[in-house]
């Protein structure tokens, strides 16, 4: 079972078995109850209860928009929000409320989702932690989960109970804790890096990352142009659909949607043939650094589709080393020239110099940004010195042309989907992560998802197993350019056969037992 | 921003230019010099703040510099990964817009419809002219 899925509470709204109040409600609820995971920068409590409230006269009057229609979602804090305070987790933008809505939490809306606030992240969704943004860090679910409770009782070293608690991976980690603890049923995150697929991981959800060019970027507050895609966080593949299927297609306002009519996938077959399919699996990705258990688990996985007769071949993505390299190239020069926009005029951080606009500008990025956007963009300045261009710049730039081709040999080579690992090992303590500065994990952490971002492929975490200390361990899955659908129903088959175990955090599910017990009646009827 | 006099008696302690080496290119050619560090707060119009972030800079370069094993003749840069596209171009319509006042709210400083910006044409002193800043 996947606890409460998006899918069953959409069929008890429609049966009326529960109203979009009563789960605003439940939902506002448990966020104040895991108010100290600091998921959450800002709660629209009041624009989530009219939200409701509207949904529920649809559904009187039987005019649901559909099967987001009252379901809560949240928003990782770098979409623009219309009347909602928008951050990016940094003092340039504390205070900025943007006039407009990203194009795809217009689409969540026009599909009747009800907005429940605002999610945490690393500050311009710069981190693979969340830990660095002006609100502090995330903490992990997991960490409170009787199913990693119970296994640190094993421990006789066992510390104060909240001294050492994990972290969610990142950047969206704000979006994963919310999702993972039940405040909302969907959330976006966006994926530059891995930003979404690795807090999944970590939080024991789905999180899909589209192709690049399917979903609309505008109004998501850019990092690098060329890799940024909104993402999707989920407790179940199904889920992920649904939302990918209401974001899904071009945007006027995004000249880098392509046009294509697209299949859009509401719902997702059911796998039929195992057995014509192709599993590839890049040899390159098998590291030292890679934690037993995961290993041990993605070898799993690749004899599972083996004995269910998929094909099982090695493929080499032989400039996977490069690609960390690459990618911190290309990514500190966009970077520089996208915060080249924050200069306290038009919006965002002022400082109170007036003697001249360079200083005005200099002080207001001093006092707004980080040290780590700062650090980026120094770095992105210097990449793009006229002396540095061809062999910093496009040297990356035809590096990155070189591991693009690699997943196009690897696709051609007629394998269907790559099955990786998402991250090194599970989530770590806090306290451990912050002994390493954020660019170090960054390059660490981000090494099986950020080559995806280069060649802009759709790729998919999914939550596996639990480790020996109780908690999720996710494997990812690449596809074929805008073969997103294909994608999601070879990792729904997958998720199928895994059944990942839900979370157990039971004093915060007791009250909302009632509720629960309205999706259970409803998925029963289901079945019919 | 610190005074050059601040910056150069850090260095020192290091043995001269050598503490700033790159560990991975001992030619240097990722050497930070006082222009180079100008040159960049300049552009980026960001300081750097500290020795550390010179170090970090010179630690990201270094790492940088581990694409010249790349061979790469021949292969064209690449920009997006939609370059076998064509852009798609909408009609040229107004559609929206006469949004002023939401716009001019997020601003600090502003005077009837215009944004208020300090004067222009005045160059950042250079390093030796400045007061030191406190640290962050």
């Amino acid at each position: 079972q996947s606890g409460s899925s998006l899918r069953i509470v959409s069929a008890a709204l429609k049966q009326g078995q529960i109203t979009p109040t009563e789960l605003c409600q439940k939902c506002l609820s448990l966020i104040k109850k895991t108010k100290f995971l600091n998921a959450y920068i800002t709660v629209s409590e009041e624009v989530a209860l009219k939200q409701a409230e509207e949904s529920e006269k649809r559904y009187k009057n039987g005019q649901s928009l559909g099967d987001l229609d009252g379901i809560p979602v949240a928003v990782k804090d770098n979409f623009s929000t219309s009347g909602i305070e928008t951050t990016c987790a940094s003092n340039m933008l504390k205070g900025y409320i943007p006039p407009y809505n990203a194009t795809v939490v217009q689409k969540l809306l026009d599909q009747g989702a009800l907005l429940m606030g605002k999610t945490n992240l690393d500050e311009f969704a710069m981190g693979s932690g969340s830990t660095d943004g002006i609100f502090g860090p995330v903490k992990n679910p997991w960490s409170y989960s009787k199913q990693y409770r119970e296994k640190r009782k094993q421990n006789p070293h066992n510390k104060n109970e909240d001294s050492d608690w994990l972290i969610t991976g990142g950047s969206s980690g704000g979006s994963a804790a919310a999702v993972s603890a039940f405040t909302c049923y969907a959330a976006l995150g966006s994926d530059t890096g891995g930003s979404t697929r690795n807090p999944a991981a970590h939080c024991g959800l789905v999180g899909f990352k589209p192709s690049y060019g399917l979903v609309s970027r505008h109004g998501l507050i850019p990092l690098v142009n060329s890799m940024d895609v909104p993402g999707i966080l989920t407790r179940c593949v199904d889920d992920a659909a649904v939302v990918l299927g209401a974001l899904a297609g071009p945007d006027p306002k995004d000249s880098t949607t392509v046009h294509d009519p697209i299949n859009k996938p509401f719902m997702l077959p059911s796998l039929a043939d195992v057995s014509k399919l192709c599993i590839g699996i890049p040899k390159e990705y098998l590291i030292p650094e890679l934690s037993s258990e995961v290993r041990s688990l993605w070898s799993k996985a690749a004899d599972l589709f083996e004995s269910e007769g998929a094909k099982v071949l090695e493929v080499s993505l032989p400039h996977t080393s490069y690609s960390i390299v690459c990618y911190h190239v290309l990514c500190t020069t966009e970077v520089a020239s996208n915060m080249a926009r924050f200069d306290g005029l038009q919006y965002g951080h002022r400082c109170d110099i007036n003697v001249s606009t360079e200083a005005m500008y200099a002080a207001t990025r001093r006092e707004g940004f980080n040290d780590v956007v700062r650090g980026r963009i120094l770095s992105g300045n210097f990449f793009l010195l006229k002396e540095n261009y061809e062999n910093y710049f496009v040297k990356a730039q035809k590096v990155r042309r070189l591991i693009a081709n690699d997943f196009v040999n690897a696709f051609n080579s007629g394998v269907d989907v790559l099955l990786t690992p998402t991250t090194l090992s599970e989530a770590v303590p806090y306290l451990e992560f912050i002994k390493e500065d954020n660019r170090t994990r960054s390059a660490q952490d981000d090494i099986f998802t950020q080559a995806v971002n280069m060649a802009g492929l759709p790729a998919v975490s999914i939550p596996v197993a639990l480790s020996n200390q109780g908690l999720p361990i996710g494997l990812q899955f690449i596809g074929r350019a805008f073969c997103d659908q294909q994608l999601l129903t070879v990792a729904k088959w997958f998720e199928k056969q895994v059944q990942f175990p839900v979370i157990q955090l039971q004093e915060l599910m007791d009250d909302c037992s009632a509720v629960l017990e309205n999706e259970k009646s409803a998925s029963v009827s289901l079945k019919q | 921003m610190w005074s050059r006099l601040v910056w150069l008696g850090l260095r020192a302690p290091l043995g001269g230019r050598q503490g700033f080496t790159s560990k991975a290119d001992p030619q240097g050619s990722g050497r930070i010099t006082a222009q180079v560090i100008e040159h960049l707060e300049r552009l980026a119009l960001v300081d750097f703040g500290s020795c550390e972030a010179v170090a970090r800079l010179e630690k990201a370069i270094a790492f940088a510099d581990q694409l010249r094993a790349v061979d790469t003749d021949g292969v064209e840069p690449m920009e997006s990964v939609l370059e076998d596209r064509c852009l798609y171009l909408r009609s040229d319509n107004v559609v929206e817009g006469n949004c002023a006042d939401e716009l001019l709210q997020n601003s600090h400083r502003v005077v009837e419809e215009y944004f208020v910006a300090p004067p222009g044409n005045i160059s950042l002193p250079k390093l030796d002219e400045q007061e030191p800043f406190p640290h962050s």
